[in-house]
């Protein structure tokens, strides 16, 4: 299967054609995507329009960007003015915005073609995509099992080959778990790098935007494309964006990888830490240096993260309620009953939950207790990060404690559930960027991932060593029995 | 209010009325809080939106630094301490003309706290504690007129207010009066808010109750809010009537209490002059403030534009300003208040009296001459854009009787469409007044002999000679187009005057 940067040249060359391109692409879907459910929706007609623009561009020598020709699937919670934005929920199963998410808007500009919304958990929340309210998403390498979540549809879509590259998001781990159930590199950056501007949000001050691509160097073209200040996001970073594609031959001598004693103890499946043993060779081999750290916080950070994530949630969501727009009951007598009746019959068990969680976590007489006191703990979270920072260039854990795991397993227990994201949701508490980079499979044939957390801003030292990694690894490039 | 504790109270009872407000102050901005959209009013509805303040999902509110500015400078001049951030926090409530369900506002770091505001009554100035001034985006509205349905107007969301909330230090219906008028002033003065209450800018909760004094013990009734008032007589006559209210309530019903009775909720019914119970306060909503993850605190002394705001010095307020402008200038009351009505105004007059403008001569240009012709235009004194320099140069004229009074409104219109002086402008009409005593000569007998009748007057009756004499003087006025200089003109239509009555004699 091509890369993104192969995609890219050989359009560029004249090899192939943007509508050749798009037109493999939607064969793949065509295919595949009957049994695997990775979109929500694909507009074959507008990416054709598009693709025949870029080949007339071309065609004519004009510039072009440099994503033109590329197929690319977008998370469907990133608003787009040309096809719905359901957040996989039936509260808004017909909404469509009125504008385009900044980052849709950063890779049409850059010339890639937005094929389609994929699957996720209901307003991402969710580890499996199996709280989608439009269907479950399949593993490709195993269609009985989940594909992680909640950016499953976006993993798949690269997964199966449907799109050189997608879209996710991730608040605790849901761009980076499913990357590493499903085989891929997935990039959560800093916090701050990539604008919010039509990201539906889930939890405001974890969210963010990242890629899925089968190798770090096509993160680091996707990264360069999305990131960089934008004033409609007051949280968006004014700071400028490195080439990180140019960055990535740096050469791995002395670069110090940090192992968190934290990580690596109960609960870490045998194969998993194996794969990831091995791998740690491989960069030790390249000339990286092995330091031993304590991220001494750890143990707090799923307790900290579901206070956190579902009290913004609580506010978040809270506008769905009928009135302005989505789906409204048509059992209401008065104006309380309409906004009660339409979020219970359309926002699902998943996000209820949290939604409840959230309200009580701020509720007068608890917010000390519990949001403040888990503010505090984050502050101690990022504290951990920033001094570990000083000791080492990045630090080297697994992503999850297992492989995927079979749907249904996990739907009755939501706390098992929460605990799979233990490896990942502390960048996101912490707001430094970390990326999931594949180092091998199980012996059921499923792909497993490794974690490189950097610090704020560092994407270019992550993504280096990824890619180095993978100058001497070849399991990005196995693609799964379809 | 004396003659209500008169008519209302037993012997041995007293009381006094305490009284907190709270007032929203609609900023004077050109956009929203949180968004580009146009602050204007009566538009369209639903006009002026666009996916932030329509709370739809994705988008995210950015700060206006401008509205933040304008706080500041209103919480100055309220001697409030400014807080070092402008942080945000969201009040959760469900309302279908708050599109987020939450509002985002100041929770527990308002940006102006502690201050106070002096506000003149009868028994002199009165100092009134304002607790906290925060900052906080308004919601839409709800249009009820369709039988049937309600609609949603969310052209008014997110139009920046700043909630003042004062200590309970008011004492009277009318001492609130005067507090939301001072209040009014100073905010229009500064240019902070238009101040217009035709256009809800200003909006009124009045938190009333009383503490009732009998044989020596003091019992306080609830504390009743009053919603939303929009006019400062409702103001005065809400507590006139909920002072009425609560003291007939407590002595029809001694258990009618502070502590025993639930806070209340009141409207104000402007049709039957009463006010009415709403929800009580003990089923108020929990509004689960929390930080609002969207923003991020701005740091008011690292924003230069906010910083310049934060270290002007405290600006000399209007009530101050009053009583100099009439020791300093000698000014009426009411001429000073008109030029103090705006501050740019205000300081160009200031500007023209420092340019050489005698000041009573310049006010009573401001007051008759240069307001109407700003009102012709709808604009400010100050915004006329006429030099001080030439301002006072006018001022100067008539002081030195260059130009009549009458003549300088001419000349002052001629100044709008010209940068010339005034003297080359006067000089261009030909309304430089004569002093040649000659041609005054003329004049004055032309006038005497076309208005025999006048002069009749004021030889035979003493009663009526002023008017007579001042209406010659007109006359004298008119025949000479303006060019003759009336003081002189006076006095020697008296010299030929009493000339006719020696001939009579």
């Amino acid at each position: 299967m091509t890369t993104l940067t192969e995609t890219v040249e050989s359009i560029r060359a004249g090899q192939t054609t943007a509508t050749q391109t798009i037109q493999a692409c939607l064969e793949r879907i065509e295919k595949n995507d009957g049994h695997l459910h990775a979109f929500v929706s694909v507009d074959s007609k507008r990416a054709l329009a598009r693709a025949e623009l870029i080949d007339n561009a071309l065609k004519a020598g004009k510039p072009v960007g440099p994503l033109a020709g590329a197929a690319v699937a977008v998370k469907d919670n990133l608003c787009t003015d040309f096809a719905a934005t359901t957040c996989a929920s039936r509260m808004l199963a017909e909404y469509r915005p009125p504008y385009n998410a900044h980052v849709v808007e950063c890779l049409e500009r850059a010339g890639a073609i937005v094929l389609g919304k994929t699957n996720l958990d209901e307003f991402a929340m969710g580890s499996s995509t199996e709280n989608s309210g439009i269907g479950v998403t399949c593993n490709p390498w195993q269609p009985d099992h989940v594909p992680g979540g909640s950016s499953g549809g976006s993993a798949v879509a690269v997964a199966a080959g449907m799109v050189p590259a997608a879209l996710g998001s991730d608040t605790g781990g849901s761009i980076r778990q499913p990357a590493s159930f499903c085989g891929l590199v997935g990039l959560k950056p800093t916090y701050g790098r990539v604008s919010r501007y039509g990201l539906v949000a889930f939890a405001s001050s974890l969210d963010q935007v990242g890629p899925f691509t089968r190798t770090a160097a096509d993160a680091a073209l996707m990264l360069e494309a999305i990131a960089g200040y934008d004033g409609r996001d007051s949280t968006c970073a004014d700071q400028g964006v490195p080439r990180y594609a140019e960055k990535l031959g740096r050469s791995l001598e002395g670069v110090r990888i940090g192992l968190p004693a934290e990580y690596f103890g109960e609960g870490l499946h045998e194969t998993v830490r194996a794969s990831i043993d091995e791998a740690t060779k491989v960069l030790v081999d390249l000339g990286a240096k092995l330091v031993e750290i304590s991220l001494p916080h750890t143990s707090y950070a799923i307790a900290c993260y579901y206070l956190i994530a579902t009290a913004e949630a609580s506010s978040n969501l809270a506008r769905y309620d009928g009135i302005h727009y989505g789906h409204r009951s048509k059992n209401a007598q008065d104006i309380m009953e309409l906004s009660a009746s339409s979020r219970g019959e359309a926002l699902g068990p998943e996000v209820k939950r949290r939604i409840m969680l959230g309200t009580y976590a701020l509720s007068s007489g608890y917010y000390d207790a519990y949001y403040k006191k888990a503010s505090q703990v984050r502050t101690l979270i990022a504290q951990d990060f920033a001094q570990a920072f000083e000791k080492v260039d990045a630090i080297l854990s697994p992503v999850t404690p297992t492989t995927a795991f079979a749907i249904g397993e996990k739907t009755d227990d939501p706390l098992a559930m929460y605990l799979a994201d233990i490896y990942t949701i502390s960048a996101n508490l912490a707001g430094i960027c970390a990326v999931s980079v594949p180092c091998g499979f199980d012996p059921a044939g499923l792909p497993i991932g490794y974690q490189l957390m950097g610090a704020a801003f560092q994407e270019e030292t992550v993504l280096a060593i990824a890619h180095q990694y993978q100058q001497h690894s070849d399991f990005h490039r196995r693609v799964p029995p379809l | 209010m004396s003659a209500l504790k008169r008519s209302m109270t037993e012997p041995g009872i007293t009381f006094r009325t305490i009284i907190g407000l709270e007032v929203h102050v609609q900023l004077r901005t050109k956009t929203k809080l949180f968004c580009g959209c146009l602050l204007e009013f009566a538009a369209l509805p639903n006009s002026l939106t666009c996916p932030v303040c329509l709370g739809l999902p994705g988008a995210l509110p950015v700060m206006n630094r401008e509205a933040v500015r304008l706080a500041i400078r209103l919480g100055k001049a309220l001697n409030c301490t400014i807080a070092d951030f402008a942080k945000w926090d969201r009040k959760s409530y469900y309302y279908p003309d708050l599109p987020k369900n939450y509002q985002i506002s100041q929770y527990d770091k308002p940006l102006c706290q502690e201050g106070w505001l002096d506000v003149p009554g009868e028994d002199g100035v009165g100092r009134v504690g304002i607790q906290r001034a925060h900052l906080e985006e308004d919601a839409g509205k709800n249009i009820h007129d369709t039988p049937g349905c309600t609609l949603v107007d969310l052209n008014r969301t997110g139009t920046p207010l700043l909630e003042i909330v004062t200590r309970p230090d008011l004492t009277s219906a009318d001492q609130a009066y005067a507090f939301c008028t001072e209040l009014q002033k100073l905010a229009t003065y500064l240019s902070v808010s238009e101040g217009s209450m035709q256009k809800g800018q200003m909006r009124f909760e009045p938190n009333v109750n009383l503490a009732i004094v009998r044989d020596g013990i003091e019992y306080r009734t609830p504390i009743s809010e009053i919603k939303n008032l929009n006019s400062f007589k409702a103001v005065r006559a809400a507590i006139e009537y909920e002072t009425r209210r609560q003291l007939q309530d407590w002595m029809a019903d001694n258990s009618y209490l502070f502590g025993e009775r639930p806070h209340e909720n009141r409207g104000w019914n402007d049709g039957r002059q009463v006010t009415e119970l709403q929800r009580s306060k003990e089923q108020a909503h929990d509004y689960r403030y929390f930080p609002d993850p969207d923003l991020v605190s701005v740091e008011v002394g690292r924003n230069a534009a906010l910083q310049g705001e934060l270290n002007r010095p405290i600006d000399e307020l209007p009530v101050a300003r009053c009583l100099r402008f009439q020791a300093e200038y000698g000014l009426s009351a009411n001429d000073a208040e008109t030029i103090l009505a705006e501050r740019a105004t205000a300081d160009l007059f200031e500007r023209a009296v420092e340019a050489g403008a005698p000041p009573k001569v310049a006010a009573k240009q401001f007051v008759n001459v240069w307001s109407k012709l700003a009102n012709e235009y709808r604009r400010s004194i100050a915004e006329l854009g006429i030099e001080a320099k030439r301002i006072g140069a006018l001022a100067k004229m008539v002081e030195q009787n260059t130009v009549s009074a009458s003549a300088a409104k001419t000349v002052a219109a001629a100044m709008l469409d010209s940068t010339d002086g005034p003297d080359f402008l006067a000089e261009q009409l030909g309304l430089i007044q004569v002093v040649d005593e000659e041609e005054l000569a003329k004049w004055v007998d032309a006038a005497i002999a076309a208005n025999e009748k006048a002069v009749q007057t004021i030889l035979t009756n003493p009663k009526k000679a002023k008017a007579s004499e001042g209406f010659l003087r007109g006359q004298v006025m008119k025949i000479s187009s303006g060019k003759a200089d009336p003081g002189r003109a006076g006095e020697l239509i008296a010299k030929r005057v009493a000339g006719l009555k020696d001939q009579e004699d």
